[in-house]
């Protein structure tokens, strides 16, 4: 792919309010995942990785810490002369000034900046997803068919279909026939990912109709794929095939950390596909004399004296004598006091579960400890999100 | 501005650093020796260091690259390399000539002070403290030290040092004693004062900083020394690289290193976490990101990126970057370099007070 033709916009002003205490302070793109990352280190990576160089964030709740994450860029290697990461947030102009009213809206709101990349392909990504994924290829498909839209799709079981947007296809070509958001009865399992590519001018010209049009959504699954659908324009799907979650629930959230601890895991560490994510001065992490650690993932700077078991810490994270981490997600710098006990929980970042204390969800509902909260032992029987 | 030195070859460390000097071998799971002193400037607030080359610099300028992992890719100062030129025509042992050939560079820093360390050393040590003594000493010269724990075979340099402390004698020795005040290679003084020492020493056919410069002009020149009390491992020999790898497995050690305020810095290199899988079994051990452990380990470091085998049993070893150790291998008091490869099976063991050393890039 020529590199300078493809532009990336990732939107991550969501607040992600189904993550509940874990997204009150930080947008959820920011928030923690599999030990190291956060949750936008993975597009960021797929877009360094795929050759697409010019990346557009769009930032709108909380946007504070994911800021000062994202930087220069350096971390993706996105930090270029001609080109790099650019934090988009809405801002005011002569006539005042608009939040992001929609994933369109938010896309329309930057079309000047789009203007000024001048690239010849728009590729939306979104901020939530857990994935890696070669966009080059992608795009070569989207050139391939000569279409004026690619939109990624992701097989799901048929049961959970009506959850998704579903895309209807052309069994031969896969060009798209019929878009249903959510549908009671589907006639297909193909979800859309919230991943499209469109032809610039193309995608100008539709977002600039749906800003005109009074009571719109401004949303791409709603309002701009279905208006492109009745002019019989050229949108094709993409199939990916590979592990795909959308992490917007506690749940799912737990579920993906846990997905990394399968003996195989869904994407290889080790790859050449490496995802990029800051790397803070912290030592090797520390495993004691007592401790035992099983089906885990750990990062560094943390020191185990206790129990871990099937559980995915951060980095800076102490374990202290006899504590048991079963099942769990623990945040940087999180403190387990001796004894303590957690299951079937995500413990956000600088808590401190006091010595003694048990914090325990299961399956279908994962106990939480939000941002910063220091968990005393006679807190027994922790609230569960 | 700080410079810092890099040894030449050291016998005393073997296979180790036949093809690098000390101060670019890796220690303490994800570090290089390097790192320290250089960490310790940037910690120090000394924006401008600079680097004298010595011969295998590749690794060197591979590891530092343009300093950004360290905060020196800067617009003003920053890191710099200072090489060494012949001069009339040859490049002589030591030091001296390195630093004389890079005088005029070093003068036109803005800084005031020098601080010169030697990177072949652990420790962490907020330099601002230093200067804080040179300055209410009013000395011309500042030497830091620490007492020796114990016993320290391979070469030192001891200095006797009178309550107050003035520096009286100092003494190159092949071992520094227990109790004895073993000199940490950290040098403080004006900038005036380096171009004198340097100058004077090396146009009267010096060649050794230490030696030439300042013993043999000792009453030229009034010498305070400055005591260091935290952790100091100064890697001199294989026992000392082995013993200073198993210091930091010591929780409290592991602690002042490398989790207080001024914190290490090094190469990044966006390894994942590390994988512990259902049959792994770790016990006092440090782990850097990226490995993939299966099997069993004891009291020993494992780098980044080190893949260990089902039915491994590893105890008392140091295992670098991206060696492989296959399933149901035996290793015991045992030095992997990077990339090796020990294949199914293979039982390799060393002795507490000589460890074996397998080179890099080796297939056993």
């Amino acid at each position: 792919m020529h590199k300078t033709n493809c532009l990336a916009m990732i939107l991550a002003g969501g607040q992600g309010s189904r993550l509940g205490a874990l997204t009150k302070n930080i947008a959820k793109p920011a928030v923690p995942f599999g030990g190291k990352y956060r949750i936008i280190d993975f597009p960021l990576s797929n877009c360094a990785n795929s050759g697409i160089d010019k990346v557009g964030v769009l930032t709108q709740y909380r946007p504070l810490e994911l800021h000062t994450y994202l930087g220069t860029g350096n971390a993706w290697d996105l930090d270029r002369s001609n080109g790099g990461v650019f934090i988009l947030p809405p801002y005011a102009r002569d006539k005042g000034a608009d939040w992001y009213k929609g994933t369109a809206d938010a896309i329309y709101q930057n079309l000047n900046f789009i203007d000024m990349m001048d690239p010849e392909y728009v590729l939306i990504l979104s901020g939530d997803h857990i994935y890696t994924m070669d966009y080059a290829k992608m795009l070569a498909v989207h050139r391939a068919n000569k279409a004026d839209a690619t939109i990624g799709v992701f097989e799901v079981p048929w049961d959970e279909a009506p959850r998704f947007g579903i895309m209807n296809t052309d069994a031969v070509d896969g060009r798209i026939i019929e878009f249903e958001e959510k549908p009671a009865k589907p006639k297909s399992n193909l979800a859309s990912m919230g991943i499209y590519i469109f032809n610039r001018e193309f995608l100008s010209k539709y977002l600039e109709d749906d800003a005109a049009v009074e009571g719109s959504s401004h949303d791409f699954g709603k309002n701009i794929i279905p208006a492109m659908l009745a002019d019989n324009a050229r949108l094709y799907s993409y199939a990916f095939e590979g592990y795909w979650k959308d992490v917007g629930t506690i749940e799912s959230l737990w579920q993906a950390n846990m997905d990394l601890l399968a003996d195989e895991p869904p994407f290889s560490f080790s790859s050449s596909w490496t995802i990029y994510s800051s790397n803070p001065s912290l030592p090797p992490h520390y495993i004691g004399p007592e401790a035992k650690v099983h089906n885990s993932m750990l990062n560094e700077g943390s020191q185990i004296l206790g129990e871990v078991d099937h559980s995915v810490l951060f980095s800076g994270v102490k374990i202290g004598k006899g504590a048991k981490v079963t099942n769990s997600v623990i945040m940087p710098f999180t403190k387990i006091e001796e004894n303590a006990v957690v299951d079937h929980a995500i413990v956000a970042q600088n808590c401190v579960i006091s010595a003694g204390a048990v914090i325990t969800g299961d399956d279908g509902a994962i106990a939480v400890v939000p941002e910063g909260e220091v968990v005393e032992a006679q807190d027994e029987g922790q609230q569960v999100s | 501005m700080g410079i810092i030195k890099l040894d030449g070859a050291n016998s005393m460390l073997k296979e180790l650093c036949e093809h690098r000097p000390v101060a670019s071998l890796p220690i303490a799971g994800r570090y290089r020796v390097i790192d320290f002193a250089v960490s310790n400037m940037v910690n120090s607030g000394v924006g401008n260091v600079g680097v004298l080359l010595s011969a295998n610099a590749r690794s060197i300028f591979d590891h530092l690259r343009s300093g950004k992992d360290w905060d020196l890719a800067r617009h003003r100062g920053g890191l710099s390399y200072l090489p060494t030129d012949p001069y009339d025509g040859q490049i002589v042992s030591g030091d001296l000539q390195g630093l004389y050939c890079n005088l005029d560079y070093i003068q036109h820093t803005a800084a005031d002070y020098i601080i010169v360390a030697q990177a072949d050393s652990i420790y962490n040590l907020d330099f601002r403290s230093v200067l804080l003594f040179h300055q209410n000493t009013g000395t011309d010269i500042t030497m830091v030290y620490s007492r020796a724990k114990d016993d320290i075979p391979g070469s030192a340099a001891v200095m006797k040092v009178t309550d107050n402390g003035r520096v009286t004698d100092i003494a190159k020795s092949m071992t520094a004693t227990k109790g004895a005040n073993d000199f940490l290679g950290v040098y403080l003084m004006s900038k005036d004062t380096f171009v004198k020492v340097i100058t004077t020493s090396f146009e009267r056919g010096g060649s050794d900083f230490l030696m030439d410069g300042i013993i043999r002009h000792m009453d030229e020149y009034s010498i305070f020394a400055y005591e260091h009390k935290g952790y100091v491992a100064r890697i001199n020999s294989t026992m000392a690289y082995f013993n200073a790898n198993k210091d930091v497995l010591n929780p409290d050690i592991w602690a002042e290193i490398f989790m207080g305020d001024n914190l290490i810095h090094t190469k990044t290199k966006d390894a994942a976490p590390v994988q512990y899988k259902d049959t792994a079994r770790v016990v006092n051990c440090l782990v850097a990101n990226g490995c993939e452990i299966r099997g069993e380990v004891e009291n020993s470091i494992l780098f980044r990126d080190v893949k260990i085998g089902e039915g491994v049993k590893i105890k008392d070893s140091i295992i670098m970057e991206r060696t492989v150790i296959e399933d149901n291998a035996m290793l015991r008091n045992v030095i992997c370099d990077k990339n090796v490869k020990v294949t199914q099976d293979q039982w390799l063991k060393g002795a507490e007070n000589y460890p074996l050393i397998i080179a890099k890039g080796t297939t056993i």
